[in-house]
C-alpha cells in the first residue's frame, strides 16, 4: 500500500474517532455514550467501603455468606434508583469488604442506613380484607414471630414430584414449632415470605407442616432458585457490617475539576506543540498533527471502552501525551544524525524509524509492565483493586498504545508523502 | 531548542562519576535525615480520620481535617457548617485500618514491577548487570521522590496521600523508560563498533542527551500547567510527578549508567588480580 493510500485510511479513522469523540447527537442504531464516564471524584457522588465481621461464621461458608452479602447490598442499593451504582467485594489480608459506589448521591446518611441494615427476613400471613361493596378483595400481609433468626439453613434442591429446581429452608427447632403452628392455620392459603420487606415468593400452604423443614417450589429457573437460596442464607446469616471508609465528593467541586484540568490540558498541550515545532520546525509539526490523531482516537476508545475517568485518570491521560512525543523525538533526534550519511532523505528516514523502534518498544512495554501492575485486571487482592491508582493505570496504559501507533504510523507515513513530494518539487 | 547549540562532540561524562555521587548521596542525605527526623506528613488516607472541604458563601473554599473523632462529635461539627450556609463539597471519612492496607499494597505493586524491570531489561539486554543498574536508578528516583516530600511535608505542610503513592509507582516506570532509551543506544554502539563500556557510555550518552532533555521538557510542560492551572486536588500530586520526571531524566545516565560502568570497571580489575 503506497503511504497516500494509508494516509487517507488513517484520516478515514481520525473522522470516524472525531464523529463518536464529539458531543453530537448520534442516531439511536449506534450505541455509543454520547458523554464520557465520569468517576465520583469527577460527576459527584459517595463511595463507601464497608467492613464485614465474619468472625463468627465457619470457614466454608464464609464465601457463599459473603456472596449473599454482596447480593443483599446490590438490591438495597437498586431502591435508589440511582444510574449505575457500583457494589464490589475486596478482600485484603482475612478483611472481607464490600465497596459501595453511589454516583450523585450526597447524602451518605440516609444511604448508610439502608445498606448496613441487617437482612430481614420475615413471613407473613395473607389476610384476607373482603371488600364491603364485594368488588375485588383485597389482601393484607400480618408479619408472624417467624423469621430469619428461625431459619438454620436453606439449599437449592429439586421437586420430587415435577424434577424441577426449588428452595429448601431448613429451620431451627424453635422455628419448626413455628412454622407447623404457621402452616396449621393456614392450609388452602398462601403465606408470604418477605425479604427486606419485599415479597420473593409466596406459596400456598397444602398441610400442616411439621420436621422444621420446608420447600419453595415454583417455576424457579436453576439460577433464581439459587439467587433466591442465597438469599435467604442472606438473610439466616446476616453478616454484621461496620463502615470503614465514606468518601462524598459535591458535583460541584467535581464540575471544577474538570473544566481546570481541561483548561491545564490544553495550555499544557499548546505548550507542548509549540515545543515541538520550535526544535524541530516542519517535523515538529508532523508530530504535531499525529498528537491531534492521539487525542482524538484516545477520547474515542475512553466512550467506545467504556473508560471511567477520574482526576488521576486525566493526569494519567496527560502524561501519556508526553509520552506520545517521546517517541517522535526519538525518532527525529536519530534523523538528525542519519540525514548527512545517507544521500536520500528518504532512506535516512526509514533507517531512523527502524532504529528507534528498538527503543521505543522496550521503553513502552517496561512502561506497561508498570501500568498493567497498576492496573490489576485480574484483581489480585494483594494488589490496588480499585479507586484512584487504577483509573491512572489504565489511561496511562491506553495512552501508551494508542501513542504507538501515532508516533509511529501514522507520523511515518506522513513524512513519507511529505518527503516524496518535496523531491518532486525539485 | 537545545538541540542547535548542544555540543555533540564526545563528553566525558563518566569521567565525572563522583560529582554524580555527590549530588545523588547529598540530595538522598537529605531526604533520608528529614524522613528520620520528621518522617512523613501523613494524610487521613494514611492516618484515618476525616477531612471535609467546606464552600463559604463569598466562595472561598477551606479544608478541615478531624482526627479519628466519634460520630456524635462528627455530625455535630457538620451540623454547624450547615446552619452557617456553607457548602459540604467533599467529605471523607477513612478508618484505621485502610492505612495499613495502602502501604503494603503499595510495597507489593512496587516489589513485582522491580522484579518484573530487572527480568525484563536482563533478558532485552542479556545482563543482569544492565537489569539491577536500572533497578538501582529507579530507588534512586523513589527515594529522591519520598525524601523531597518528607522535607515538604515539614517545611510547606504537604500531606502524602492516595495519590502520592500513584506519583511514585508512576515514577518508577517513567525512570526506566527513561533508562532502556540510553541502554539501547550502548547495545546498538556495542554491536556496531565494540570497545569499552566507558567509551560506550560515553558517546550513548552525548547522543540520548538531547533526546532526554526535550522528552523531559514535554512532560514538564504538561505538569507544570497541571501544578498552576489544575487546581489544589492535583496540584501535589502534579509536584510529585515533576519531582520524579526531572530525577528520572537525570539518573538514567547518571546513576543506573554510571553504576553499570563503574560495576564494569571493578569487575575488570577484580579479573587483573
Amino acid at each position: 500500500m503506497s503511504p497516500l493510500k494509508k494516509i487517507i485510511l488513517i484520516f478515514i479513522l481520525f473522522l470516524v474517532c472525531l464523529y463518536i469523540s464529539l458531543p453530537v447527537k448520534k442516531p439511536s442504531k449506534i450505541k455509543i455514550n454520547n458523554e464520557v464516564k465520569l468517576g465520583l471524584d469527577l460527576a459527584g457522588g459517595s463511595r463507601l467501603v464497608f467492613e464485614a465481621d465474619t468472625s463468627k461464621i465457619s470457614s466454608e461458608k464464609k464465601a457463599s455468606s459473603l456472596e449473599s452479602l454482596r447480593n443483599t447490598i446490590e438490591r438495597r442499593v437498586n431502591l435508589f434508583g440511582i444510574s449505575e451504582p457500583n457494589v464490589q467485594t475486596s478482600n485484603f489480608q482475612g478483611k472481607d469488604r464490600i465497596v459501595v459506589e453511589l454516583p450523585g448521591i450526597n447524602d451518605t446518611k440516609e444511604a448508610q442506613v439502608l445498606i448496613g441494615r441487617t437482612a430481614q427476613l420475615v413471613f407473613a400471613e395473607v389476610v384476607e380484607i373482603p371488600d364491603k361493596d364485594g368488588a375485588t378483595p383485597s389482601a393484607s400481609l400480618k408479619p408472624t414471630d417467624l423469621t430469619g433468626a428461625d431459619l438454620a439453613e436453606s439449599a437449592v434442591t429439586f421437586d420430587q414430584n415435577t424434577g424441577k429446581p426449588a428452595v429448601s429452608l431448613t429451620f431451627t427447632k424453635e422455628g419448626g414449632d413455628k412454622f407447623a403452628k404457621i402452616t396449621g392455620n393456614n392450609v388452602g392459603k398462601p403465606v408470604a415470605i418477605l425479604l427486606d420487606f419485599e415479597i420473593v415468593s409466596a406459596p400456598n400452604v397444602q398441610e400442616k407442616i411439621v420436621g422444621g423443614t420446608a420447600q419453595i417450589t415454583g417455576s424457579f429457573t436453576l439460577d433464581e432458585a439459587k439467587n433466591l437460596s442465597i438469599q435467604l442464607n442472606a438473610g439466616a446469616l446476616p453478616v454484621p457490617v461496620k463502615v470503614v471508609e465514606e468518601r462524598t465528593i459535591g458535583a460541584t467541586l467535581g464540575a471544577e475539576s474538570i473544566s481546570k484540568s481541561v483548561v491545564a490540558g490544553l495550555v499544557g498541550l499548546g505548550m507542548v506543540m509549540l515545543f515541538m515545532i520550535i526544535s524541530y520546525k516542519g517535523l515538529g509539526l508532523v508530530a504535531d498533527i499525529g498528537l491531534i490523531v492521539f487525542g482524538v482516537i484516545t477520547l474515542a476508545l475512553y466512550k467506545l471502552i467504556p473508560v471511567v475517568l477520574t482526576l488521576p485518570g486525566i493526569a494519567g491521560f496527560l502524561l501519556s501525551v508526553g509520552m506520545a512525543v517521546d517517541s517522535n523525538i526519538l525518532i527525529f533526534e536519530r534523523f538528525k544524525e542519519e540525514k548527512d550519511k545517507h544521500s536520500l532523505v528518504s532512506d535516512a528516514l526509514e533507517i531512523s524509524f527502524g532504529r528507534a523502534w528498538d527503543s521505543i518498544r522496550d521503553a513502552n512495554i517496561a512502561t506497561l509492565l508498570t501500568a498493567f501492575i497498576l492496573a490489576n485486571p485480574l484483581d489480585w487482592n494483594f494488589l490496588h483493586t480499585s479507586g484512584p491508582v487504577r483509573g491512572f493505570a489504565i489511561t496511562l496504559a491506553l495512552g501508551i498504545a494508542i501513542s504507538l501507533f501515532t508516533g509511529i504510523i501514522v507520523s511515518r507515513n506522513l513524512l513519507r508523502l511529505f518527503v516524496k513530494e518535496r523531491k518532486e518539487k525539485k | 531548542m537545545i538541540s542547535e547549540a548542544w555540543p555533540t562532540a564526545s563528553v566525558n561524562w563518566m569521567k565525572y562519576r563522583w560529582l554524580y555521587l555527590v549530588i545523588s548521596g547529598t540530595v538522598i542525605f537529605c531526604g533520608i535525615f528529614s524522613l528520620y527526623k520528621w518522617r512523613l506528613k501523613l494524610g487521613v488516607d494514611f492516618t484515618g480520620g476525616t477531612l471535609i472541604e467546606y464552600k463559604f458563601s463569598d466562595g472561598k473554599k477551606q479544608v478541615f481535617k478531624y482526627s479519628p473523632t466519634d460520630e456524635k462529635d462528627l455530625e455535630k461539627i457538620r451540623l454547624d457548617f450547615k446552619n452557617q450556609k456553607t457548602e459540604e463539597v467533599r467529605f471523607e471519612n477513612v478508618g484505621p485500618s485502610i492505612g495499613p492496607e495502602l502501604i503494603k499494597k503499595t510495597i507489593t505493586a512496587i516489589i513485582i514491577s522491580a522484579g518484573g524491570i530487572l527480568l525484563w531489561i536482563t533478558l532485552r539486554f542479556k545482563s543482569f548487570k544492565f537489569g539491577l543498574s536500572a533497578v538501582l536508578g529507579m530507588f534512586h528516583d523513589s527515594l529522591v521522590l519520598v525524601g523531597s516530600f518528607s522535607l515538604l511535608g515539614h517545611f510547606m505542610g504537604v500531606e502524602v496521600d492516595f495519590l502520592f503513592v500513584t506519583a511514585l509507582l508512576t515514577t518508577l516506570s517513567f525512570s526506566v523508560h527513561d533508562t532502556i532509551v540510553n541502554y539501547d543506544r550502548i547495545r546498538e554502539i556495542k554491536k556496531k563498533s565494540g570497545g569499552e563500556l566507558y567509551d560506550i557510555a560515553n558517546e550513548a550518552t552525548s547522543e540520548t542527551m538531547v533526546r532526554s532533555l526535550n522528552n523531559s521538557f514535554t512532560i514538564i510542560f504538561m505538569l507544570l500547567a497541571l501544578i498552576l492551572l489544575g487546581g489544589e486536588t492535583i496540584k501535589w500530586f502534579a509536584v510529585a510527578l515533576l519531582i520524579g520526571t526531572v530525577s528520572g531524566t537525570y539518573s538514567s545516565p547518571f546513576v543506573s549508567v554510571a553504576i553499570l560502568v563503574t560495576w564494569d570497571r571493578l569487575e575488570k580489575k577484580l579479573r587483573k588480580i
